[in-house]
C-alpha cells in the first residue's frame, strides 16, 4: 500500500524533484542510527569478534558506502541490521531504525519491519534467488506478505512494473533464475528489494560478480532510485572506486571497526588513516601513469579476531605505526568538519 | 550457467512448464530400447540357471522314467536349439504371450496378473505412507539440527534402516501375535464378518507397518541430509529477510529444493513396487509377486521367471520414464538442460 502512495515520486524527474524527500524527514531523527554495535560469533565457546563497536547514522536520501577487505565485518554489519545472522552470533548495542531498536523487537515486529522498512540487495548474481521458483513469484511473495489485502492480480501487475523499472522486461517474471544473466538477476534482486517501498536499502556487494559494464548500469540504477524515491542506501563493497563514485559518505572498516569516515571523493584523494590510504592506493587511477605502474598493495593479512590485543588492530601492518599504537586503543578522532579517522597521527599533523 | 534463453528475446517468451514433445519422444524411445534389451537378456539369464525343470515338474519328480522326462523336455521346448527357442520366445513376447507356467499349468500372464494387485497394494501403500512420513520427519529433523527431535528421529532411522526387514517382521509377528489384534497370515479371511475391503485393510496392517518402517527410515535420512544441504543456502536468507515466518521459509523455499532427491528415490522405489518385498511377503504369507518369484526359482519355472522379470523390469523402466518426464516439471533447471 505504501508503494501506491509513493509511486508518483518514482517518475524519472529532474534534480529539483530529487531533493524533495529530504524534507520528509527533516527534523526527525536519522533513518538509521547504529550505536556501539558489537557482534561476535561463538565458536566452540570462544567468542570471535566480527564487529567491535560501530557507530553509524544515515538519513533518508543519503548514500553511505561501507568499504573494507573481506572479513572486516561489513557483511556481518549488514546482516545484523535485520537480525539475519546465524544463531551463534551475539549482538549488542543499538540499531535504531526510524527510532525503534531492531535488536529489541519481538519476532513478530521484526518480521513486519523486514523488507517493509528495510530491505537487502543480496549478491543476487549468485545464489540469493530460489532456483525452483519463478522470479515473479519470489517478488510477489514479498508484496503479498506485507500487504495481505493485495490480490494476486495487483501483485502480479506490481511485479511487472517493478521489473520494468529496473530495466528487465515484465514477461521475465515467469523466468527462473537460471534463465537470467548475472546482470538481470541482480536487477531482479533490486526490484525485489523495492517491492515494499522500504525507506532503507542495504546493498551487500551488489556488483561484485558482474562485469564492468553491467556494474556501471546497476550502480546508476541504484543512484537513480535514491534520488527518485529518497531512500537511504547503504552500499557495501570492497571496491573503493565504486563507493567513491556513488556515495555521499564512505566509511572504511578494518577488523570490525570503522577506521575512517568522510565524503567519498575526499577519501579517495587524501585519506587520513593509513589503512584507507593503502586501500585507495590499491586502485590505479585511470590516466595517471604513475599510479598504474606502481599500484601499491598492502603486505600482510587482516588480523585473526582471536589475536586482537589492546592496541590498534592495524598496527602490525601499519607503515607509520609508533609505540603508542600497540599500547592504546585508538578511537575515531575528528580530522576536519566532515571527516574522522581512528589514527594517532590524526590531529597531530593536521 | 546462464540459461540458453537469456536475452534471446521474444522467441523464448513464457517458457513452457511442460517438457517438449521431442524430449518426451526421446525418453519414450530409450525406454522402449531398454525394454527390448531386457527381453533379450531375460531369455539367456534363465537358461544358465542350474537345475532341470523337467525333473522338477515331472509327475513323479526325479524318479520319472527317462522316456517320460525326454517327452516332457520336448513338450516344454527344452530340447530346441537356443536359436530356435529364442525365435519362438521373441515371437510370443511380441504377441503378448508369455507362455505357460511349468509349475502352475496356467498362462504366465494370468498367474502374474492374479498376484500383481496384492503386491502393488502392499508395497505401494507402504511406500506412499513411508515417503510422506519420512519426508516430514527428515525435514523437521534437519531444519532443527541437533534438537531432541532430530536426535531421536535420526537415531531411530539409522536403527531401522540397518535392521533386516524380516527380523523386524518376525519381532512384530511374535510380539503382536500374542495379543492377536492383527492377522498375521494372508490377505483375507473367508470366515471374516467384515466387509471385504476392510478385511484386506485389516490384514495389511502388520506387513505394511514392517515395510513402511524400513522405507520411512530411508526417506527421513535422505530428506534430513538434503535439508541440511539447503539450510545455509543464500536464498533462504533472502526469504527470511523478506519477513517470512520460519516455517514458511522451510515449506515454501527449502522444501521444494530439498525434495528433489527424495522424489528421485520415490520414483525409483515405485519401480520396484511390483517386485514386491520377498521377505515380508514370505513372513506374512502375502499372496504377492515376491513370493511367486521365490516359488518359481525353485524349479526353475523358466516361463514364469521370464514373465516375472519382464514385469519387474518394465515396472522400473516405466517408473524411470515417469520420473524423467516429471522432473522437468518439478525442477526448472532440468528443463533447461
Amino acid at each position: 500500500m505504501n508503494g501506491e502512495q509513493r509511486a508518483p515520486q518514482a517518475q524519472p524527474d529532474s534534480g529539483t524533484q530529487a531533493r524533495v524527500p529530504h524534507a520528509r524527514t527533516a527534523g526527525a531523527p536519522g533513518l538509521l542510527e547504529i550505536r556501539d554495535l558489537r557482534v561476535s560469533y561463538r565458536d566452540r565457546g570462544v567468542p570471535l569478534p566480527a564487529v567491535r563497536g560501530v557507530d553509524l547514522t544515515l538519513a533518508a536520501g543519503e548514500t553511505l558506502g561501507l568499504a573494507g577487505e573481506s572479513g572486516c565485518g561489513k557483511s556481518t554489519l549488514a546482516g545484523a541490521m535485520l537480525r539475519l545472522l546465524p544463531g551463534n552470533a551475539e549482538v549488542s548495542g543499538e540499531i535504531l531504525l526510524n527510532g525503534s531498536d531492531v535488536l529489541k523487537m519481538s519476532w513478530g515486529q521484526l518480521r513486519a519491519v523486514r523488507w517493509n522498512e528495510a530491505s537487502i540487495v543480496f549478491q543476487g548474481a549468485m545464489h540469493a534467488l530460489n532456483p525452483v521458483r519463478s522470479v515473479g513469484r519470489q517478488i510477489a511473495e514479498a508484496i503479498l506478505l506485507h500487504a495481505p489485502k493485495a490480490s494476486a492480480a495487483t501483485a502480479r501487475k506490481q511485479v511487472g512494473e517493478l521489473l520494468e523499472q529496473v530495466g528487465v522486461p515484465a514477461w521475465r517474471a515467469e523466468s527462473y533464475p537460471h534463465e537470467l544473466s548475472g546482470g538481470q538477476k541482480q536487477r531482479v534482486m533490486i526490484a525485489m528489494a523495492l517491492a515494499c517501498s522500504p525507506q532503507l536499502i542495504i546493498a551487500d556487494e551488489p556488483t561484485t560478480a558482474l562485469d564492468v559494464m553491467v556494474q556501471a548500469q546497476v550502480l546508476t540504477l541504484l543512484k537513480q532510485l535514491v534520488q527518485e524515491r529518497g531512500v537511504g542506501l547503504i552500499l557495501i563493497s570492497h571496491d573503493l572506486s565504486v563507493l567513491a563514485s556513488t556515495c555521499d559518505r564512505v566509511a572504511v572498516m578494518y577488523a570490525g571497526r570503522i577506521v575512517e569516515q568522510g565524503p567519498g571523493h575526499r577519501l579517495f584523494a587524501d585519506a587520513a588513516h593509513p589503512y584507507a590510504q593503502a586501500l585507495a592506493a590499491a586502485f590505479p587511477v585511470i590516466g595517471d601513469m604513475a599510479s598504474r605502474r606502481a599500484p601499491r598493495g598492502l603486505p600482510g593479512d587482516p588480523p585473526d579476531p582471536r589475536e586482537l590485543g589492546g592496541g590498534c588492530a592495524f598496527a602490525p601492518r601499519c607503515p607509520v605505526a609508533v609505540a603508542e599504537c600497540v599500547e592504546y586503543d585508538i578511537r575515531l578522532r575528528t580530522v576536519d568538519t566532515e571527516r574522522s579517522a581512528a589514527c594517532v597521527h590524526v590531529g597531530v599533523s593536521a | 550457467m546462464t540459461g540458453p534463453s537469456s536475452g534471446a528475446g521474444a522467441v523464448t517468451r513464457r517458457p513452457s512448464r511442460l517438457p517438449s514433445p521431442l524430449f518426451v519422444l526421446r525418453k519414450l524411445g530409450s525406454a522402449l530400447l531398454m525394454l527390448a534389451f531386457v527381453v533379450v537378456v531375460n531369455f539367456f539369464l534363465f537358461r544358465v540357471l542350474p537345475g532341470d525343470p523337467a525333473k522338477a515338474f515331472a509327475p513323479r519328480g526325479r524318479n520319472a522314467d527317462p522316456e517320460a522326462l525326454r517327452e516332457l523336455r520336448e513338450r516344454l521346448g527344452l530340447n530346441d536349439h537356443w536359436t530356435v527357442a529364442f525365435g519362438k520366445y521373441v515371437e510370443s513376447v511380441l504377441s503378448g504371450d508369455l507362455g505357460v507356467s511349468f509349475s502352475q499349468h496356467a498362462e504366465v500372464t494370468d498367474v502374474i496378473m492374479e498376484r500383481l494387485w496384492p503386491t502393488v497394494l502392499l508395497s505401494g501403500t507402504a511406500l506412499v505412507i513411508a515417503a510422506v512420513l519420512g519426508v516430514w520427519l527428515g525435514a523437521r529433523a534437519g531444519w532443527r539440527q541437533g534438537s531432541r527431535f532430530d536426535k531421536l528421529s535420526s537415531n531411530a532411522a539409522v536403527t531401522f534402516y540397518s535392521m533386516p526387514e524380516w527380523l523386524l517382521g518376525l519381532v512384530l509377528l511374535v510380539f503382536l501375535n500374542r495379543y492377536g489384534i492383527f492377522p498375521t497370515r494372508g490377505m483375507n479371511d473367508p470366515r471374516s464378518t467384515l466387509p471385504a475391503w476392510l478385511d484386506v485393510l485389516w490384514h495389511m496392517v502388520l506387513p505394511v507397518t514392517v515395510l513402511a518402517v524400513v522405507y520411512v527410515a530411508e526417506y527421513s535420512l535422505i530428506m534430513r541430509s538434503s535439508i541440511l544441504d539447503e539450510r545455509r543456502a543464500d536464498y533462504l536468507t533472502t526469504a527470511r529477510a523478506k519477513g517470512l515466518r520460519d516455517d514458511l521459509v522451510m515449506r515454501r523455499h527449502a522444501m521444494p529444493n530439498a525434495l528433489l532427491p527424495s522424489m528421485t528415490l520415490f520414483f525409483l522405489s515405485m519401480g520396484f513396487v511390483v517386485a514386491g518385498a520377498i521377505t515380508v511377503e514370505t513372513v506374512f504369507s502375502w499372496p504377492g509377486l515376491g513370493r511367486l518369484t521365490y516359488d518359481a526359482l525353485r524349479g526353475p519355472d523358466i516361463p514364469l521367471l521370464q514373465g516375472l522379470f519382464l514385469v519387474f523390469s518394465a515396472g522400473v523402466i516405466i517408473m524411470n520414464l515417469v520420473a524423467d518426464l516429471l522432473m522437468p516439471v518439478l525442477d526448472p533447471r532440468v528443463r533447461a538442460s
